[in-house]
């Protein structure tokens, strides 16, 4: 009894750290990461692309990463490290100096789509101050009359 | 004429001239350069870009200077590109042979990881010097569009022949050979 009680407690402290190691895993998946990083042979982000046999590898790679516990930023820096800065997709995460072509990627595209806003506004207010204003000039008697016998005789 | 100069149409317009002309930076930007095949068509050679990478072993640094004097037939590959399975037993053969000769191939490892480019080495039990390109930085001074690629060049450092895709007997035989009797 006393020998099975020994076996328990050695079992117990063998799979203890395991467990624990378990637990502080970093918890990142292929499809995070895919989208933030290149294909740098197809030169689209991961994500897109599917059946080239640089981007298999580099998920292969990835995969292999996240199973040895490696979170998301140790993963992107393995990246690097094989294939250079180039891999990352986000301007931000790029190690260079260019601080201000950093910010002007996102800076760009928001002010364009503020303008392109700002020009359907101003369109939109042109096109309807051009529309007649006031109110439409009535129908002559005659008019009026034939009218009102037309609706009668197809008023269903 | 008011319709003209009204600023909606000339703002659309100038957006559109941007984008076309954004188009044609791109394409002109993909256009691979051809000026390596160029130059042999007029029957010149030019001088092959100068470069220094680290070898796949990662023991130290090598450089394209370093093989001055010898035939070097140049090939980049990767251990993901399937047509490069096909011609490494190929260019192993010719090391053997091109030795003897004051010649070698020297392989160029880009975008690739590192682990499965030595295990492809090692699978392949190729023995000519490997470097290591990670970032594939040797693509664009050498024009290349993909994998394999191969460029023989003289003794003199220049390129004297290009293969875009894997290299065959026939194109070792009129390409190389002929090399290995010109003298600096």
């Amino acid at each position: 009894m006393r020998r099975l009680g020994a076996l328990l407690i050695a079992v117990a402290a063998l799979a203890l750290p395991a467990a624990a190691t378990a637990q502080d895993c970093p918890k990142t998946s292929i499809g995070d990461i895919e989208d933030e990083v290149m294909c740098p042979v197809c030169g689209t982000p991961l994500g897109l692309a599917t059946d080239a046999p640089q981007a298999q590898q580099e998920r292969a790679y990835i995969e292999r990463l996240i199973a040895s516990c490696r979170s998301k930023d140790e993963v992107k820096q393995a990246l690097v490290a094989q294939f250079g800065e180039g891999v990352l997709a986000l301007p931000g995460d790029q190690g260079g100096d260019d601080d201000l072509g950093d910010v002007l990627v996102y800076v760009v595209p928001a002010v364009a789509i503020v303008l392109a806003l700002g020009g359907i506004a101003l369109a939109l207010l042109r096109w309807r101050d051009r529309r007649p204003r006031g109110e439409q000039p009535a129908a002559a008697p005659a008019d009026a009359g034939r009218l009102d016998a037309d609706m009668e005789r197809y008023d269903l | 004429m008011r319709r003209l100069v009204a600023p909606i149409p000339i703002a659309v317009l100038c957006a559109v001239v941007a984008l076309l002309a954004l188009l044609a930076y791109g394409l002109a930007e993909g256009d691979p350069d051809r000026d390596v095949e160029q130059a042999l068509a007029s029957g010149e050679r030019e001088p092959a870009p100068e470069f220094e990478l680290p070898r796949l072993s990662g023991e130290g640094v090598a450089s394209l200077a370093d093989y001055r004097g010898q035939v070097v037939v140049l090939n980049f590959w990767a251990s993901w590109c399937v047509p490069c399975r096909d011609e490494s037993p190929l260019l192993q053969r010719w090391h053997r042979r091109l030795r003897k000769q004051d010649a070698t191939v020297l392989g160029v490892d880009a975008l690739d990881v590192t682990d499965d480019a030595r295990g492809f080495v090692a699978d392949y039990g190729l023995t000519y010097p490997m470097l290591r390109d990670g970032g594939g930085e040797l693509r664009e001074p050498f024009g290349m569009t993909g994998f394999p690629e191969t460029f023989v060049i003289d003794r003199q450092g220049r390129i004297a022949a290009v293969r875009r895709g894997p290299v065959d007997e026939r194109f070792m035989r009129q390409q190389v050979v002929p090399l290995l009797r010109e003298r600096t």
